[in-house]
């Protein structure tokens, strides 16, 4: 047998520490969250109201507003996502401003999030006057997706052989016939895949939804839209720096954060199964 | 030559900046089979897309001149491409059957076009299974999965996707190109059977096949039409010392 190389065993050693490091790192987190939080977990804790300052009780307005935020953000940012993804992939032609929008699209996606918190400040909050509510951090939070939706949908249009829509259109399809039947149909999996991910992230950010609409405490559920709500991520971030007693409401912070992660865990896990099941059907 | 379906005038195309096809002006008679030969990259395939206005699809691409379809330019302005491309149904060089059952792909271009009936669309996609040769192979699966057909057994499919929309005239790129001996056999005698009904053009690379199958033939060479006759003449006669030298294999 020949001996490996030296540098290709070194190499490997070094892509087998990364994957190491990054798993390590990731159990410790888990573990750490789940071993504290576990405790206050119990169906009261979902489904009640936080009581005695925020000392007690459970979580149930921050679920729902997370909740509510995230429908905002699915509805803001799904149709209009794919209809740009479906209009720069199958309509624009490939010019210079194509290339602009494309290149300001990709560059949106790495602009910090409490950039988008101030321009929801302004844009829905001030100009469009709803005021701090569900739906200015919905939108906010859409606004932020919406990059990450276009590209995954426009990278999931591309996925599709070129082939389908000649196909389709020799056969005296009109454009917006092959796009529609022969186009789409292969690409939802992938462009809601992408979403999804896109939306869990949405879930558990902060920063967007702190000027926007998110409260410190509300003792009862949003009334509509137009009102002010809890929000998971923003509960775990006054529960763990600006509660008064911090130490002891230590447990409700962890129990608070194994619900974010459990929330975003089964959105992926949703956009897993979602792409299985459509692409088996599509494969039928 | 009485009863021409097609003609083209001074016909030029470009992508882009490469100019493909070079003043090419040739009648293509109804009910005949109209081969086209020439060697890799003359732009045969350009020259078939041109008439179902494919390659208005490609970025860059430019015609000039005229294609005459039943006395009317396929390229004026005014003129509905997806009718043109209804008339003139095309089977590409690569087949591409899409991922749907075997039935559904035959279905498929019914339905875009508008029919509901079931019971039509069943009788459609039947005769057409039946003219594309292929019924008998699939009658049994017409709920599998196109995808699961072998690669001669698709080009036939989408022969059979082409008829079932009863265009005019089929366009074939190089139909039998991955096809064996006996399949290859089969889809030259349905060409022969379809010219009743249609108008074939037809390209391959095959001049033994180009001899037994086309009434006519064109021969193509860096996107001029060098020379176009009765499949005979071209076969024993040629005009050219550059086509016989490229039909009896002595180049090419
Ligand atoms: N989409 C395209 N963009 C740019 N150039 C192209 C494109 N398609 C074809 N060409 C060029 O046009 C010329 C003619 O191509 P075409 O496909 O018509 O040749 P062909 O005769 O069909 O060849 P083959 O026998 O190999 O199929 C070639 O030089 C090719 O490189
Ligand atoms: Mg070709």
């Amino acid at each position: 047998m020949k001996k490996p190389h030296i540098s290709d065993m070194l190499g490997f050693g070094f892509l087998r520490f990364s994957v190491g490091t990054v798993i390590v790192a990731l159990i410790i987190i888990l573990f750490d969250i789940i071993s504290k939080g576990r405790g206050v977990i119990c169906w009261k804790f979902l489904i009640t109201m936080p009581k005695n300052g925020m000392t007690e009780g459970g979580i149930l307005p921050a679920i729902i507003g997370t909740f509510l935020v995230t429908v905002i953000t699915a509805l803001l940012s799904i149709p209009l996502g794919m209809g740009c993804a479906i209009y720069l992939n199958e309509y624009a032609r490939e010019n210079m401003l194509n290339r602009l929008i494309r290149m300001s699209i990709r560059n949106l996606s790495g602009v910090p999030s409490i950039v988008y918190g101030l321009f929801g400040v302004i844009l829905f909050v001030q100009v469009m006057n709803l005021g701090t509510c569900i739906l200015s951090a919905g939108m906010t939070l859409g606004l932020m997706t919406l990059p990450w939706t276009i590209t995954a949908s426009e990278e999931a249009l591309k996925n599709v052989p070129k082939s389908y829509r000649e196909g389709a259109l020799a056969l005296g399809a009109t454009k917006w016939q092959s796009i529609r039947t022969n186009v789409l149909p292969y690409a939802i999996p992938g462009m809601l895949t992408g979403t999804i991910l896109g939306l869990s992230r949405a879930a558990g950010e902060t920063a967007p939804i702190l000027f926007t609409g998110a409260a410190f405490f509300i003792p009862f559920l949003p009334k509509s839209l137009f009102s002010q709500f809890m929000a998971l991520p923003y509960h775990l971030y006054i529960m763990s720096t600006q509660h008064h007693a911090i130490s002891k409401v230590r447990p409700i912070a962890y129990g608070t954060a194994l619900v974010l992660i459990a929330l975003v865990f089964a959105m992926n896990l949703g956009a897993v199964i979602a792409r299985y099941r459509l692409r088996k059907i599509k494969m039928e | 030559m009485n009863n021409v379906k097609i003609k083209v005038e001074d016909f030029n195309f470009h992508y882009g900046k490469t100019h493909v096809l070079k003043k090419v002006s040739m009648d293509i008679v109804a009910n005949k089979v109209t081969g086209i030969i020439g060697p890799s990259g003359c732009g045969k395939s350009t020259f078939l897309r041109s008439i179902n206005r494919m390659n208005d699809t490609i970025l860059g691409a430019k015609a000039e001149g005229r294609i005459i379809l039943d006395g009317r330019n396929i390229y004026d302005d005014d003129i509905d491409v997806v009718e043109v491309r209804r008339k003139a149904g095309m089977v590409f060089q690569k087949s591409n059957p899409f991922p749907k059952s075997i039935f559904d792909n035959i279905a498929y271009g019914l339905r875009i076009n508008g029919v509901k009936d079931k019971y039509y669309i069943h009788e459609r996609v039947e005769k057409s299974l039946r003219d594309a040769a292929i019924w008998d192979e699939v009658k049994g699966r017409l709920n599998k999965n196109a995808f699961e057909l072998s690669g001669g057994q698709q080009q036939r499919l989408c022969i059979a996707r082409a008829l079932a929309v009863e265009p005019e005239i089929v366009l074939m790129d190089e139909p039998a190109s991955a096809l064996d001996p006996t399949a290859t056999l089969k889809v030259e005698e349905l060409i022969q059977e379809l010219k009743k009904k249609y108008t074939i053009i037809i390209v391959t690379h095959n001049m033994q096949q180009a001899a037994r199958i086309s009434d006519f033939t064109a021969f193509f060479m860096m996107g001029e039409l060098v020379e176009y006759d009765v499949t005979s003449i071209m076969f024993t006669k040629p005009v050219k010392k550059i086509t016989e030298d490229y039909i009896t294999g002595r180049f090419g």
